[in-house]
């Protein structure tokens, strides 16, 4: 999946400090700013964009940690 | 975690019961007679900590592996508890100190140097201050700007901080800044600054309706130290799991403490108006009767996140201490017990009447509800409800 629109909700709902081109797949987004109140605003633009709804356990870091996870929760979701 | 678990319950239960009585007699011999002046001069109370020193109280929760009694975080609430009813700004002194260990106890002993830190704590009683909010960033203590700047294994430290209670009384800072010079707000870390390694330059003073024995203006902090003096874990993960709940928890303790003793005055003002006239009770009684049910959802508020807080704490798994349903029930606690202790101090207000609201009779309520007002300013009740508001917005089930 391409992670352009996973890139440009964080760039425009995450509130990160940085600039978002700056990260890779693997960067990690809380140590880049990303709280776990602005999670919450991530989430809700993400399951707008993908049709999706994620389960309590997908609320953690371990999913939001970096663009990279959130694409493959977000494929598992799809399935 | 402590040696003491392996003593039988009966024991424990026994040697808790007979140290709880020791601060009662601590706080009525020592805190009470100096409550009046503490609070009225703004001065810090000094003859309590000097008394809880003497009884190693500073170390109550450090692990007796280290030095300290081993209490657990029930036992450290109902300390905390007995000291707010003689004097809050002691009790909430008292509080934010065991805080501070419990950060240290729950995330640093896997250090040699905080090891020996905590030992050196025990022996000395050494008093643990905090400096977290930061002008500039508007009371939201999970953002820093300050940050440490780190040359040949040494860090240098400049914060300036809006309020640092009881900051020139303490042996050392836990100061919360940013990992580096390049890391983001929220990417923090927490430091032991050494009295003796940091300078104070006072911004501003600490004249206030409540609270005042805490002396907490704010101050200029510059600091260094090793970089081992840095918590070793970061500091989101020393926030979710011990400042945040121990926090409130210790906090709603002494608001607990202090609204019985409001309760208690109001209760023997109601047992002085009954004697005129035995056979028919007071309407004031039932005025305590409703105030003593507001006392009670104080306490079982308490007792449900002390009994949530420690069972988290046994199983020891890092994400459940950052799940939203976790710090929403924190966050209640808080908003719960700050808003009913100005309740029941109201209440016992009502009850007492002109008795309550001099300043100088027996029964006075003046400092009580003063001091209560405070309790849903320190953390703002609406920061807080916001954040459970975003919360729950993400919450499932």
């Amino acid at each position: 999946m391409s992670t352009d629109t996973i890139r440009a909700l964080i760039a425009e709902h995450a509130r990160l400090p940085i600039d978002v081109g700056g990260l890779d797949e693997h960067s990690d987004l809380y140590a880049a700013g990303l709280t776990s109140l602005s999670t919450v605003n991530l989430m809700l633009a993400l399951e707008e964009a993908f049709d999706v709804e994620f389960p309590d356990r997908m609320l953690g870091r371990k999913t939001f940690g970096s663009i990279r996870s959130l694409a493959d929760a977000i494929r598992e979701l799809r399935q | 975690m402590s040696v003491a678990s392996a003593a039988p319950v009966s024991q424990r239960e026994a040697d808790f019961a007979a140290l709880l009585e020791k601060v009662h007699a601590i706080g009525r011999d020592i805190v009470a007679p100096a409550a009046d002046e503490v609070d009225r001069d703004a001065r810090f109370p000094r003859e309590a900590f000097a008394a809880l020193k003497a009884e190693k109280l500073l170390s109550a929760y450090v692990p007796q592996e280290y030095g300290g009694m081993g209490l657990d975080i029930t036992q450290v609430s109902r300390l905390c508890e007995a000291l707010g009813h003689y004097c809050a700004s002691t009790a909430m002194v008292f509080a934010m100190h065991q805080i501070q260990v419990a950060c240290i106890v729950h995330h640093a002993l896997g250090s040699v140097f905080f090891r020996d830190y905590v030992r050196e704590l025990a022996a000395r009683q050494y008093l643990l201050a905090s400096a977290t909010t930061e002008l500039g960033i508007g009371g939201d203590v999970r953002q820093s700007i300050c940050a440490t700047k780190i040359v040949d294994q040494h860090f240098i430290l400049e914060k300036q901080a809006p309020v640092i209670s009881y900051g020139e009384e303490a042996d050392a800072i836990l100061v919360t800044c940013r990992r580096s010079e390049e890391a983001a707000r929220g990417d923090q870390v927490q430091v032991l600054v050494r009295k003796e390694d940091c300078t104070l330059t006072r911004l501003s003073n600490w004249d206030t309706l409540g609270f005042r024995g805490t002396c907490s203006p704010g101050f200029e902090l510059k600091a260094l130290g090793h970089v081992e003096q840095i918590l070793p874990v970061p500091y989101a993960y020393i926030h979710s799991k011990t400042m945040h709940p121990y926090a409130h928890i210790v906090w709603a303790s002494l608001w607990v403490g202090l609204a019985s003793d409001a309760l208690n005055r109001a209760r023997s003002f109601v047992r002085a108006e009954a004697r005129k006239n035995p056979s028919a009770p007071p309407i004031s009684a039932t005025r305590l009767a409703e105030a003593d049910l507001v006392l009670n959802t104080m306490k079982s508020a308490l007792q449900a996140t002390l009994g949530d807080y420690h069972r988290l704490l046994a199983g020891d798994d890092p994400e459940s201490f950052s799940s939203f349903a976790f710090a929403i029930r924190v966050n209640n606690l808080k908003l719960t017990c700050s808003q009913l202790v100005l309740d029941v101090v109201a209440r016992s207000m009502v009850i007492c009447g002109i008795q309550g609201y001099r300043n100088d009779s027996k029964l006075s309520l003046g400092r009580h509800l003063r001091d209560a007002t405070g309790a849903g300013l320190m953390v703002n009740n609406d920061r807080i409800l916001v954040q459970n508001a975003t919360m729950h917005i993400g919450l499932r089930d």
